[in-house]
């Protein structure tokens, strides 16, 4: 009778650690989706704003077409790549940003635009973008490595396993931005 | 942070306990003097346990929009102030939280925000009219994510229960004790309660009146110094740029104007004491509701390593005078913040333009 009644006890705390954990994988499967939707918003939003950006310069700098067309290809680039998973979406991402900081660059030269309003609120309006881009990648990047840590280690990783929870991609940084030196041992 | 958010969750039940028994076992001292005997204390008991009992579910559920209103704050759009409404939506986004929270602007020229509301998903942030002027981008954003990790941590509820109930135990011991003091009470009308008894629960009821604020404001300023500190650090874990704050709160040290809608009650809930009596003392006082801002500039200063020469402050007041309004909108985030391993830094090169000199050894 007692040992009956330890093995339930038994079974019943261990069912409870069971679902306890595969909850918790499944919200942090979920806060990892979520925080790449932000992305995406925040990636289409800047999607949306360049157009404006184009039409309020171009008038200004006739000089600095190949800058122009610059953004406007990578524009392209980077909506293309949207269905191409985080890998190719960074990328073509990264090379927009890189334009777009060219073109703020060239700006900085035309005293004209850094006084128009209109160009400014649309500067400010990218700055934000950017920004929130970058601490929504962040945020995602942080979700990812927790999310992983726990389809990885034990005991989660048992139930994970077996639920089919499979680790997710980090949205990379720029290139350049993280190359290590290369160390030559000879 | 789970066990910040769960400490502060008991907090919020526990003062609440703490102010409704306090409140009651004034109402008994004073209405057993006043009224008379135990009787009248029990009546008056009642009376009060339930004034507090409703009071406190107000401060619950409306003790934000009191602060608000008490602070003189309105709130913005972001057609109104699009980069202080981007920057909340930034740090936002960089605390994963649900919902960007209201923002509010304080229109004063002494620099200072605080954070208020029950949980994430009703927040207001308020930030007044000198802070905006004062800061440039990236010291708001850093100010921004100060109050952010107030509002992910739950000390929004504990901080605003605080502000609200010291508030009233203030303002009924200070009435009690006023009114005492002219002599305006008809003793002993009940007849059944010796003289003795009444001059004695008399006695007890002023000292209690006079405790009661006393533990109170103790309460208030035991908790929200350590708060300071674990927000600094939280804030930085968001905009991984320590020198922003730093910069910031630099400023804001260097800023000798008290803020005229702060008072006493709500002190605590901003970033530096709004209240300011300037002395640059090293450690803290126990009626302090701030830690030394030095030390909190000299702890963010170690996070960023880089000496006290990296304070360059008022650089958007210098920018703005010079006519070079693209300063304050220019790119934000500097580097120099410890990146983690696996949170790899976007975008930016590591000096980005807004950042200062960087004469660091």
């Amino acid at each position: 009778m007692i040992a009956v009644i330890i093995i339930i006890v038994i079974l019943v705390v261990l069912g409870i650690i069971f679902a306890g954990i595969y909850n918790s994988l499944v919200g942090r499967r979920n806060q990892v989706d979520n925080a790449w939707s932000q992305i995406d918003v925040q990636l289409k939003r800047r999607h949306d704003l360049i157009p404006n950006l184009v039409e309020a310069v171009k008038d200004y700098m006739s000089y600095e077409q190949e800058t122009l067309t610059k953004v406007t290809a990578a524009r392209a680039a980077a909506i293309n790549a949207g269905n191409q998973g985080p890998q190719a979406q960074a990328q073509a991402e990264n090379m927009l940003t890189e334009s777009l900081k060219s073109l703020f660059a060239v700006v900085e030269n035309y005293p004209d635009l850094k006084a128009n309003q209109n160009v400014l609120s649309l500067q400010e309006e990218l700055t934000a973008t950017e920004n929130k881009i970058s601490f929504a990648r962040q945020f995602y990047n942080d979700s990812v490595l927790t999310y992983n840590n726990k389809i990885q280690m034990f005991p989660s990783n048992v139930i994970a396993g077996m639920f089919n929870f499979t680790a997710r991609q980090f949205f990379e940084a720029p290139e350049g931005d993280r190359e290590v030196p290369k160390v030559d041992l000879r | 942070m789970y066990e910040q958010i769960r400490s502060n969750r008991r907090a919020s039940w526990l003062l609440m306990g703490f102010v409704v028994a306090l409140l009651a076992a004034l109402g008994f001292a004073i209405g057993a003097a006043v009224i008379g005997g135990p009787r009248g204390g029990i009546g008056l008991l009642g009376v009060f346990g339930i004034a507090a009992i409703a009071w406190s579910v107000l401060g619950y559920y409306s003790g934000d929009k009191m602060v608000l209103a008490v602070s003189g704050a309105h709130q913005v759009t972001h057609e109104n102030e699009p980069q202080l409404f981007n920057v909340v939506e930034e740090m936002t986004i960089a605390a994963g939280l649900p919902n960007v929270p209201a923002v509010y602007v304080i229109e004063e020229p002494a620099p200072n925000a605080f954070a208020t509301g029950r949980d994430p998903q009703h927040s207001s942030i308020a930030v007044t009219r000198g802070m905006m002027q004062m800061l440039d981008r990236e010291e708001l954003q850093g100010v921004v994510a100060h109050e952010m990790s107030h509002i992910r941590n739950y000390d929004i509820r504990f901080a605003t229960l605080v502000g609200i109930l010291v508030g009233m135990i203030a303002l009924v011991a200070d009435f009690f004790l006023r009114f005492s003091f002219f002599g305006g009470f008809g003793r002993r009308r009940g007849g059944d309660s010796s003289g003795n008894a009444g001059a004695i629960m008399l006695v007890v009821a002023l000292v209690l009146a006079i405790l009661a604020p006393l533990a109170a404001y103790s309460v208030q300023f035991a908790i929200s110094r350590r708060r300071e500190y674990l927000a600094d650090a939280s804030g930085v874990e968001l905009t991984r740029n320590p020198l922003g704050l730093a910069r910031a709160l630099s400023d804001i040290a260097g800023d000798p104007q008290p803020l005229r809608h702060a008072n006493r009650a709500t002190a605590h809930l901003y970033i530096a004491n709004p209240l300011k009596k300037r002395k640059t003392k090293e450690v803290s006082g126990v009626f302090d509701t701030h830690p030394p801002i030095q030390k909190r500039i000299g702890i963010l200063l170690e996070m960023a390593h880089v000496g006290p020469e990296a304070l360059v402050p008022g650089r958007r007041a210098a920018a703005v005078a010079a006519g070079d309004s693209t300063a304050a909108a220019g790119p934000s985030r500097a580097s120099g913040a410890p990146s983690r391993a696996a949170g790899p830094l976007p975008h930016e090169p590591p000096p980005p333009p807004a950042a200062p000199p960087a004469p660091l050894a």
